[in-house]
């Protein structure tokens, strides 16, 4: 771990200078590149939401299949402060953030008290019940399938409108930011280690006399206070709310997101998220350009699908790639630098 | 009276439907600890092979089409899961994290790969028309596939019990899941098992999918997945591991929802069939049939 954080480092700021770098060309460049800089966008949000998965899963040790729930509440609760509420934007995301920690604090202190696949069962049946409740559409606050659209007019002159999907962008930029430095600093920290401990060996971290529950809920709630924050730039991106975002397939693929890039480097799990986004969207695009339509049907169909490809891309590198693509850059860095720096495996 | 009876019938039909997808989530997971997310992929192939056998035949609306379609999905069904454990699941043995997430995978692809080659829409489901007519039962018309549903899942019921409890591979199976080291150390290779048990579930799967598929009238993408998260909640709820548990789990869970849904508000059945695991899982965290390890 120590020996990777260096490398961790650096590979963080390049990629967030490289994404800023481009932005910044979209941003002041014609009105054409919006559509690239709206996709920048989105990507930098979901890399952030799978660093803060990456918090859960990767640092921790917790495999939650309801970390969607956390983000749908930063989400929705936002859309239904702003526009039901008539709340000014302020006190909306404050109220927001607020109920999303608490929930957090509820759904983490009641599945912790159970382990492993059960703790994942508890998480995943939370999620759905609220997927459920978006979908069913009780009184009319969530829009069921149709999906919630935030009032413009209740939002900041400057976040609205396609001139100012720049402004949205540094936003992102800065939640992405923050969202990393965040998770960076609470894994330095005493009850940081103690996470990465709980996961190695819970037994151990008990015999010192630390109870790991309260170090799992820690992790929990951080990570659930911080997708809520994702959750609300990211219906500002989005204009509106998803119902997409509250299922646990949606989670699952946070999950891909998060092995793909490398598990326990945060870095890795920003680079997933950002990866799986642009490959699905680019392979969309792809997948009904006249290359692939013309091709015969036994090549099409798979082609076609950016889910089957990114299926198959995550169950290579689960059977080849240990560690996803970080794990894969360290190694190589390690043979470059010569066998005394080890990667940390 | 007719509406309960109605109601209850229909419930022990869906339960018929968890019941299929559940046990082979429990069995493969008593026995190997790999929570299958692809189960729901192979129960949505074994629909649409049926059901694509089922239409270009021209004799799904027939009798011998029907029976063809069962048995065209439970072939499918067992077919990929085979593939599955063998190409992956098998590689990665004792490593229970990579197994979930390659689970993960092949569920996601395959799902896509339906979607790609059939549409996402969902596609109306050619089945006899006896299947759409009711029989009266204590005062009320019953819709027949209901019936052919809880007939076939009962029918699978006996059958996984008689092989687990009378044959030397349900022993194996059995004492597997009890205790795996002590059965590698009587010099049994479980692992044989476990492909034995990928199929059964995948052929299971499979067979619920084609039921599945007769039950909703049509076939769609997603209908696996929608089955998955309950069938995962009925096998918790019984107890991972347990057949039995799943049967009574599945009959619980399915009950509960659709009485609900009807006499409380449409929708609230799903919400006590989550609560329901809730309860269970903290006072009783290896489920109601579950053995304490």
């Amino acid at each position: 771990m120590a020996a990777r954080a260096p490398a961790g480092r650096r590979g963080a700021a390049g990629l967030a200078a490289a994404t800023a770098a481009l932005g910044a060309r979209g941003a002041s460049g014609p009105t054409s590149t919006v559509g690239t800089l709206q996709l920048l966008t989105v990507c930098l949000l979901v890399g952030a939401l799978a660093v803060t998965y990456d918090l859960l899963f990767g640092l921790a040790g917790l495999l939650s299949f309801g970390h969607a729930l956390s983000f749908a509440i930063g989400c929705y609760l936002f859309a239904i402060a702003l526009d039901r509420w008539h709340l000014a934007i302020g006190p909306a995301a404050l109220l927001t953030l607020a109920i999303g920690t608490l929930a957090a604090v509820l759904v983490g202190a009641i599945s912790l008290r159970v382990g492993g696949i059960s703790f994942a069962m508890v998480t995943l049946a939370f999620a759905q019940a609220g997927s459920l409740l978006v979908y069913r559409n009780f009184g009319g606050y969530t829009g069921g399938e149709e999906g919630l659209g935030v009032n413009s007019a209740r939002l900041p002159g400057l976040l609205v409108g396609v001139v100012n999907t720049k402004n949205l962008y540094w936003t992102a930029l800065a939640i992405a930011v923050l969202v990393y430095a965040a998770v960076a600093w609470l894994s330095r920290t005493h009850a940081g280690r103690m996470m990465a401990a709980v996961r190695e060996n819970a037994l151990r971290v008990q015999v010192f006399g630390v109870r790991p529950y309260v170090v799992r809920l820690i992790a929990f709630v951080a990570a659930g206070a911080l997708a809520t924050l994702v959750g609300m730039a990211y219906l500002l991106a989005q204009g509106g709310a998803n119902p997409q975002v509250t299922t646990p397939s949606f989670t699952l693929s946070l999950l891909v997101m998060v092995v793909l890039g490398g598990a326990g480097a945060r870095w890795g799990a920003l680079l997933g998220g950002i990866l799986y986004t642009l490959l699905d969207q680019r392979l969309a695009v792809l997948a009904s350009s006249s290359r692939i339509t013309a091709l015969p049907g036994v090549l099409r169909v798979p082609l076609s699908q950016p889910l089957f490809l990114l299926g198959t891309l995550f169950v290579l590198v689960v059977l080849f790639l240990p560690g996803g693509l970080a794990g894969a850059i360290n190694r190589q860095k390690a043979v470059a630098g010569g066998g005394g720096t080890g990667a940390g495996q | 009276m007719s509406t309960v009876v109605l109601l209850a019938v229909t419930g022990l039909g869906l339960g018929g439907l968890y019941f299929l997808v559940a046990s082979g989530l429990s069995l493969i997971y008593g026995l190997m600890r790999v929570l299958n997310f692809a189960h729901g992929a192979f129960l949505t192939l074994g629909a649409y092979v049926g059901y694509e056998v089922g239409t270009h035949v021209g004799t799904g609306s027939s009798w011998p089409g029907f029976a063809l379609m069962l048995v065209v999905g439970t072939a499918t069904g067992a077919m990929f899961a085979w593939l599955t454990e063998l190409l992956l699941v098998r590689r990665l043995y004792e490593r229970e994290i990579e197994q979930v997430l390659v689970t993960v995978g092949v569920g996601l692809g395959a799902v896509a790969l339906v979607s790609g080659a059939w549409g996402a829409d969902p596609r109306p489901f050619p089945a006899p028309r006896w299947m759409s007519r009711t029989t009266a039962l204590f005062g009320a018309q019953i819709p027949n596939d209901r019936l052919v549903c809880i007939a076939v899942a009962a029918a699978v019921l006996c059958g996984l019990l008689v092989l687990l409890r009378r044959t030397r591979h349900g022993l194996i199976i059995r004492a597997g899941v009890e205790n795996r080291a002590m059965v590698e150390a009587l010099g049994i290779d479980v692992r044989r098992s476990f492909t034995t048990v990928f199929v059964i579930g995948g052929a299971a799967a499979g067979l619920g999918g084609v039921l599945a598929a007769l039950f909703n009238g049509s076939v769609a993408p997603g209908m696996g997945d929608s089955l998955l998260i309950f069938a995962f909640i009925v096998v918790v709820i019984g107890g991972l591991g347990s057949i039995t548990g799943s049967a009574v789990a599945a009959l619980v869970v399915a009950l509960l929802q659709q009485f609900t849904n009807y006499y409380a508000v449409s929708g609230l059945g799903d919400f006590m069939v989550v609560l329901a695991l809730a309860v269970v899982l903290l006072t009783r965290p290896v489920g109601l049939f579950g053995r304490t390890a």
